[in-house]
């Protein structure tokens, strides 16, 4: 760990994580508003790019992987994440797609 | 505490108590996951319900929503620039992108309680329909973050005025921007699955 953190001079990372961003920001934009995909296609597209880019914020700028606990907080963060899909499929599932007659 | 100071690490990871500080965020970050997930599940569920009240179509502004974006983008892009410095000891350097991450927030704020009254004039108001209600309480709930977040980071910078910088303030800083890029992690959804997808026409 001690290796990268003096010896940059230049925050590259930083940068290469913020144009990506933007980039995949942009991108995101020009499929939801520019294009004639389906707007089932278009939400799994976007979804990914936003997978993506949390991707890049956790690793370019939390360093999430960082430090004697990296390999802990990298699983408790992918444990949540994976209960957070579960909860918002599961929920939107359950209660959206026919399996309720209310 | 002073007693097994690790000097080859960062200045925050450098005692026992301040890696322990850092792993415990990270487990609070895991349970705001869960906490926005809950409300995005919310949203997801009753987003389409509109009860005869204006739709997403009718209210969302695409211009104002990418300012929103862009500015909260940077600003997480900023704060870790603030980062960056402050392992290379530099006191001013960090103050100085910290300073700039706190007007980006502000100014984010300001753009979001501008949108909110606007909707509430316009008659959107959380009582008016359950996609209203589950979009207020989402997006109010990311707003209120953003708030303490903005908060939290003048004490901190009164903390590095007054201490200077060391293990025990640069852990603390190095908290605080944990925090702040979980809040741009939770915008790039909120941007996605309620702005974007609720303009796709």
């Amino acid at each position: 760990m001690a290796n990268h953190t003096n010896s940059h001079k230049f925050p590259v990372h930083h940068i290469i994580g913020f144009i990506s961003s933007l980039a995949l920001t942009f991108f995101a934009v020009w499929v939801a508003l520019k294009t004639n995909l389906s707007f089932k296609m278009i939400l799994f597209i976007i979804g990914g790019l936003a997978i993506i880019q949390a991707t890049l914020q956790l690793s370019m700028f939390m360093h999430l992987n960082e430090g004697d606990d990296g390999k802990v907080q990298t699983i408790n963060i992918i444990y949540a994440i994976f209960t957070a899909v579960v909860i918002v499929a599961g929920s939107i599932w359950v209660l959206s797609s026919g399996h309720t007659h209310l | 505490m002073s007693a097994n100071v690790d000097t080859s690490l960062p200045l925050e990871y450098q005692t026992e108590q301040s890696r322990l500080n850092i792993l415990g965020f990270w487990i609070f970050l895991g349970a705001e996951v869960i906490l926005f997930a809950t409300l995005f599940s919310v949203y997801g569920v009753l987003g389409n319900r509109h009860a005869g009240g204006p739709t997403q179509q009718d209210l969302f502004v695409f211009k104002d929503a990418m300012i929103m974006t862009l500015i909260l983008l940077t600003s997480s892009f900023t704060c870790g620039l603030a980062i960056f410095e402050m392992r290379r000891h530099n006191k001013k350097g960090l103050l100085a992108w910290l300073v700039v991450t706190l007007l980006l927030g502000a100014s984010f704020l300001f753009l979001e309680i501008n949108e909110f009254t606007h909707y509430v004039h316009e008659g959107a108001t959380m009582q008016t329909s359950a996609f209203l209600s589950s979009f207020f309480v989402l997006v109010g709930t990311h707003g209120l973050h953003v708030t303490m977040g903005i908060g939290w980071a003048i004490l901190i910078i009164i903390q590095l005025l007054t201490r200077g910088l060391t293990p025990v303030t640069a852990r603390k800083t190095f908290i605080i921007g944990l925090y702040w890029h979980f809040l741009d992690v939770v915008w790039i959804f909120v941007f996605t699955f309620v702005y974007l997808a609720g303009m796709v026409s």
